[in-house]
């Protein structure tokens, strides 16, 4: 903690970027609700909105008075950098007297943006005040009205802004003073006022410890919300609500495959299935293939029960040949597997169990918002902190973006790379590739003897238009673009882990199970993807997602071991879920049922709602977090 | 279920319930012990929350006999347990079930049953204990006869949670006094409760933390035990602060600022200890709020004024927190209206509504003496504090009809607070005198308990200040026979306080006003209470005397008549055992007597008296060579009749040579007296 009259604090120093993290850390946990990058978060006061007598120092969080405090007439306040967003449910400032000057005249407190900054705060319209000469609040108003006690050098005064009841109260060293302003407009800029020579105040926006204990106050108005929901009153319609409940598990069990079960729950709830038996059993059987790498499979019975329907999606269609190829690599696609060796049992199912339900996991989900992607409208994107990076019920042709961890390509990808066919488990030769190679070198493939320029791109406009032409009205997969630049993903994605990758592929993998007959059928294969892709590029113009996603795929052979490269992940069976709720979708759709359980519909729509209330600013959103509800 | 009957019909289904019951009873004498067994069971069916059947059983005879067959050790554990499941059900009925239980020895019999290895059935034994302990008809005492009983429980406290929650339930209603807290302890206690607090079930906790209240409550050597235990490698005072936290149940929250209050009154933790500052304070204050029930507000109310009692930094920090004084204001406001209630209440007795309303009252009651409580409290130290007082919405109206309500717990209350806010000069001058509080104040000294007698007769002390207004009126009203019977009560506080009014009253006053105070008082009595074995009260009587004895014309007028006494009493002082003070206030008197004109004699011609007076001046007590000095200076005073011959016998008595040295006195006061003394000499 800087300590008073320490040496200010600047970049670069250990000491501020310590306090730098704190302050992160904090506001992290105080204010999880609030979406920085839309409603940023007061961290400092404004070197740009303040009057010209007031002086700022240490990193902005101290102020001074520089001028020559006559009467009131010279009175200067500054206003915090961001004003407060609702999200934050409760917000709290504190700020230590560190001189009460020649008179004491300052004033805490809060204000609208514009407001006359020639002022102290609560003298004017939307500006509010408590004045430490005489104790007074001032709300909006020339004439204070008794509230607390008067405060001067070593008091810390807190401010509190309950935005749940548009409420806000001080502390004074600790100490709630009551409520004092009541009815307070949205977009408050936390504001401190001096008016005499040689006052000095520091703020603490949660650099440092707060002294009131603010987090207590916050449990209690959670507990308050959480009791709320907890006791809605349902009244009359009890018997309604339960049926509704049952037909959700049910309609999700469904969705998913799990024909058993729903069967069972319908027998036990007497609720009817609207799809037929056989017809969930067809669906489980393709995803049960997919997702045990057996695309080819999966494509062929596609074809065989749902005529038409791949040749209606070629989008679909490229996504899963694009996984086939990937499944070559890995050695477990049927079309190589077969030229292996291998007891097919290891590589029959997949991995754990074929669970397919999403995993909400307890970290802070990045939800998309209306800038980044204005298409999911009613979407919720589950956390994803867990490997099984789950995309069910996600209808959208999600593209697995492994790549897009390449900003660390310069310094971890050998990408240009001699492959020889002859000698496929050789160490490759790489030699260092400079990183400016344009992409369109990337997709010329010759395998035999040739050299392959791969470079992956990271050109990030690319993915913001996935991230647009990705429409979705429910779920969105959890990985945007955006959390899957994160480098957390891709560390978890490469620890080995042998619970979840495929058995054959643990010990000594090899490209295409190591068989020659296999490699040569995967190159053949890639060209014919390749194929496709230029056709479809005829047919309906080019895809930049296509290209992507061939890239990517075709980059996998740049590398001695695949499993272990920067693109590696594309491998991992985990990889196989999103295209499989994809394939799930597309088939529900094509039956005409809802592509989409109405379990997750609800739950998007919960989530959308509760960002629907930070935008217009109801407070309580910040303590309904629909994660609080997911176990 | 029990169902609601109508009075009338209630009589008409009378003769055929107890015929039912009969038969109930009569199956717990048949020789087939099944058929008993099955007996019992139909029997803790019939019974279950239903008063009436429950009163029959007990009328005929059902409960001897269950607990002969639960003490039995012929009865099958199954049958004994639903015997104690069916006791158990008797007792939540109402009061008079439970006597009739205690009167039927049910306590050592189930005491007894907890020595039977079987757990469920010392649990139902506990249950049925737990009801009939937790009653308030039940002398606690019972627990106690026994000396082997407390250990036992204690031993008891690891078989489960349910033997947890109703031992700790027991132990938190049976501890009512000093001797029971420190049988608890050495049995210990506090070893064996405390790992409970952390139990995962709330009930435990919860009783859990009310032992500890109990226990901790005006009791040193526990509360300093507790501060050193640790729970889990967590202090005992952090676990308490943890259970305060705001998302807690109220009742958790309040029951933990309770042990922490009760800590600090004992000394265990500083009143400037964080926990307490920033944790159980605000916490309390919290608790009177609006928005909490009746009860919670009450309790909160009154240990929070428990608590910063004797600390005004915590009386400081309280009156600026939340709003605290205006807060309590709302404590007036409930019931909105007392008149409705009293002309409803005149309609009829028996109505559910009225008795419902009869509660509400109780309540209304409860939270006024609540906040006049803690008003005292909050204003026993802190003039600004006193200020903010009365200025809240009003407050002294509010106090005035307090002070005349039916109910003597608010009277005290209101009392208490008004006898606060008479610390402050300010206050007797203004609002005092505007709300005439005097005139109830003397109304409740008519007739009322002495509780409330000692706090009404202190104020009415600080009304009569010199400089109070409010002392004219009061002397009007004939206060002095009042006060005079007060110095004659058993009670020393109530003896101080009245010899305390009249000096304050003597102060300064008119002749006819000491001259009737003496009057009334008698002297006989005055002399009783110059050798009162409370120093308090002989302090204020020698103050009385010394005010009496003010100005020339007093002086020689009481003199003349009282002086012979009066000398006795001041040597009788000056040759006892007394403290210093005592003795300075005496010889202020003799300093007074000396500034009389005739009453000057009285001294002059007592050689005895001149001999202490010189025996002072050489005291090593600076105060007393002080008022000695005083009193020989009035004597040989120039300008006054026989001074010469004064100053003569004076330094034929040595007394020259004593006031010489002590013109070189270090005491520079001393000095300038002796010189003064000096001059008249030189004159």
């Amino acid at each position: 903690m800087a300590e008073l009259g320490a040496g200010s604090l600047s970049l670069g120093d250990p000491a501020f970027n310590y306090q730098e993290h704190e302050l992160n850390e904090r506001l992290k946990r105080l204010y999880p609700a609030v979406n920085e990058e839309e409603t940023p978060l007061p961290r400092s006061w404004s070197p740009k909105d303040k009057y010209s007598y007031i002086g700022l120092s240490q990193n902005n969080l101290r102020v001074h008075y520089k001028g020559h405090g006559k009467n009131h007439k010279d009175a200067a306040s500054v206003r915090a950098t961001h004003p407060i967003p609702a999200a934050c449910g409760i917000y709290y400032f504190e700020v230590k007297i560190v001189s009460k000057g020649r008179d004491g005249y300052m004033g805490i407190g809060l204000s609208a943006q514009g407001v006359n900054m020639n002022r102290l705060p609560g003298w004017d319209k939307h500006s509010y005040g408590y004045h430490g000469d005489d104790g007074h609040s001032f709300c909006s108003s020339g004439t204070g009205q008794p509230y607390g006690p008067t405060f001067t050098t070593g008091d810390v005064i807190g401010c509190c802004v309950n935005l749940i009841n548009n409420t806000c109260f001080y502390t004074k060293n600790g100490i709630s003073l009551g409520v004092a302003f009541t009815d307070l407009p949205p977009n408050l800029y936390p504001t401190v006022g001096l008016q005499t020579p040689g006052e000095i105040v520091d703020a603490n926006f949660g650099q440092q410890p707060f002294v009131f204990d603010i987090e207590d106050y916050m449990s209690e108005w959670r507990a308050k919300i959480h009791g709320m929901i907890a006791r809605f009153p349902i009244g009359e319609r009890l018997g309604e609500w339960q049926s509704v409940l049952q037909n959700m598990v049910s309609s999700y069990l469904v969705h998913h495959g799990y024909c058993a079960t729903a069967t069972a729950f319908a027998r036990a709830t007497e609720t009817i299935i609207q799809e037929e038996q056989t017809s969930i059993k067809n669906r489980q059987r393709i995803q049960k293939l997919v997702l045990a790498g057996r695309v080819g499979e999966a494509i062929d019975a596609t074809q065989h029960l749902y005529p038409g329907l791949l040749e209606h999606n070629p989008n679909l269609l490229f996504m899963l040949k694009c996984r086939q190829f990937v499944e070559m690599v890995n050695g477990t696609d049927s079309e190589v597997r077969c030229l292996t060796i291998r007891s097919p049992k290891s590589q029959d199912s997949y991995p754990g169990s074929p669970s397919l339900s999403p995993r909400h996991g307890a970290s802070n989900t990045h939800l998309h918002t209306g800038a980044d992607s204005p298409t999911c409208s009613n979407g919720v994107t589950p956390p994803n902190k867990s490997k099984s990076h789950s995309g069910t019920g996600s209808s959208s042709i999600k593209y697995p973006s492994v790549s897009s961890s390449a900003s660390s390509s310069t310094s971890s990808s050998p990408s240009s790379v001699n492959y020889s066919e002859s000698n496929s488990s050789d160490s490759t030769k790489s030699q260092p590739h400079s990183a400016n190679s344009t992409q369109e070198t990337s997709l010329s493939l010759n395998f035999r003897r040739n050299q392959t320029h791969v470079t992956r791109s990271s050109n990030h406009d690319s993915e913001m238009e996935i991230e647009a032409e990705h429409y979705t009205n429910g779920v969105v997969e959890g990985s945007s673009a955006r959390i899957m630049n994160g480098t957390y993903k891709h560390e978890e994605i490469l620890q080995p882990d042998d619970n979840s990758i495929d058995e054959g592929c643990t010990n000594g993998r090899q490209l295409c199970g190591g068989n020659q007959a296999a490699t040569e059928r995967m190159i053949h294969f890639g060209r014919e993807l390749q194929a496709l892709n230029e056709q479809l590029g005829r047919e309906y113009g080019k895809n930049a997602t296509h290209k992507k996603m061939l890239q990517d795929a075709f980059s996998l052979l740049a590398y001695s071991d695949p499993w272990n490269c920067p693109v590696g992940q594309q491998l991992d069976p985990t990889q196989r879920e999103s295209l499989c709720s994809a394939l799930n979708s597309a088939i529900l759709e094509s039956q005409n049922l809802p592509k989409q359980p109405p379990l997750m519909l609800a739950l998007g729509q919960a989530t959308e709602c509760v960002q629907l209330m930070a935008r217009v600013r109801s407070g309580s959103c910040s303590f309904a977090r629909v994660d609080n509800f997911l176990h | 279920k029990g169902q609601m009957l109508k009075p009338p019909l209630m009589c008409a289904f009378s003769s055929e319930v107890t015929a039912t019951s009969r038969h109930y009873v009569d199956r717990l004498f048949d020789p087939d012990p099944q058929k008993v067994l099955q007996g019992v069971i139909d029997m803790k069916n019939a019974v279950i929350g239903n008063n009436k059947q429950k009163a029959n059983l007990i009328v005929l005879g059902a409960v001897p006999r269950l607990l002969y067959l639960l003490q039995q050790s012929s009865s099958s554990l199954e049958l004994r347990t639903e015997c104690a499941v069916v006791l158990g059900s008797l007792a939540m009925g109402t009061e008079n079930n439970i006597k009739s239980l205690v009167d039927c020895h049910i306590i050592p019999a189930l005491l007894q049953g907890l020595l039977c290895p079987e757990l469920i059935f010392i649990e139902v034994c506990l249950r049925c204990l737990r009801t009939v302990f937790i009653s308030p008809v039940t002398p606690v005492q019972l627990l106690y006869t026994d000396p082997t009983v407390i250990p036992h429980l204690m031993s008891l406290l690891s078989r489960s949670q349910r033997t947890q929650e109703y031992i700790t339930q027991i132990f938190s209603h049976c501890c009512k006094t000093p001797e029971h807290q420190t049988v608890l302890f050495n049995h210990g206690a506090i070893q064996n409760i405390a790992p409970l607090l952390i139990s995962p079930s709330y009930k435990v906790r919860m009783q859990a933390l009310k032992c500890f209240s109990v226990l901790a409550y005006e009791n040193t050597q526990v509360s300093m035990t507790l501060v050193n235990v640790l729970v889990d490698g967590e202090l005992l005072s952090q676990v308490f602060v943890r259970m305060m936290q705001r998302d807690q149940p109220i009742e958790m929250q309040l029951t933990a600022a309770k042990c922490l209050t009760y800590m600090c009154r004992a000394g265990a933790i500083r009143t400037d200890d964080s926990c307490v500052v920033l944790k159980t304070l605000p916490c309390l204050v919290r608790m009177c709020s609006k928005e909490h029930l009746l009860e919670e507000r009450v309790e909160g109310a009154e240990t929070l004024a428990y608590l910063m009692e004797p600390d005004v930094e915590l009386q400081r920090i309280a009156s600026t927190t939340d709003h605290l004084v205006a807060m309590l204001a709302d404590y007036f406001k409930y019931p909105s209206s007392v008149s409705a209630i009293t002309d409803i209440k005149r309609v009829g007795h028996y109505d559910p509504i009225i008795l419902s309303l009869d509660h509400d009252l109780k309540h209304a009651h409860e939270l006024r003496q609540a906040a006049f409580k803690l008003y005292a409290s909050l204003g026993s130290n802190d003039e600004d504090i006193r200020k903010k007082i009365t200025e809240t919405e009003n407050m002294m109206d509010r106090i005035v009809s307090g002070l005349s309500e039916s109910s003597i717990k608010v009277r005290l209350a209101a009392v208490r607070c008004l006898h606060s806010l008479s610390r402050s000069v300010q206050q007797l001058r203004t609002s005092f005198h505007d709300h005439a509080v005097w005139r109830p104040l003397m109304k409740l000294l008519q007739n009322a308990p002495d509780e409330v007698l000692v706090m009404a007769s202190s104020t009415l002390c600080n009304l009569l200040l010199e400089f109070s207004p409010s002392k004219e009126p009061i002397l009007e009203s004939g206060v002095i026979e009042l006060l005079c019977s007060l110095t004659q009560s058993d009670s020393p506080a109530l003896r101080v306080n009245g010899i305390w009014a009249l000096m304050n009253m003597a102060f300064q006053a008119e002749q006819k006003v000491k001259v009737e105070i003496v009057r009334s008082l008698g002297t006989e009595q005055l002399f009783r209470l110059l050798s009162d074995p409370d120093s308090n009260v002989l302090m204020k009587t020698l103050g009385l005397l010394r005010n009496l004895l003010s100005t020339r014309p007093h002086i020689d007028q009481i003199m003349s008549s009282h002086g012979k006494q009066i000398m006795q009493a001041v040597t009788l002082i000056l040759e006892a055992e007394h403290s210093i003070e005592v003795k300075e206030q005496t010889l202020c008197i003799l300093a007074n007597i000396a500034d009389g004109n005739t009453a000057k004699e009285l001294i002059m011609t007592n050689d005895d008296m001149l001999q202490k007076i010189k025996y002072y001046m050489g005291h090593s007590n600076v105060k007393l060579q002080l008022a000695a000095t005083f009193c020989i200076s009035n004597l040989i005073w120039n300008e006054e009749d026989g001074s010469q011959e004064r100053q003569d016998k004076l330094r034929e008595m040595g007394f020259v040579d004593i006031l010489h040295k002590l013109t070189q006195a270090s005491d520079p006061n001393l000095c300038d007296r002796a010189k003064t003394a000096m001059q008249q000499y030189l004159a």
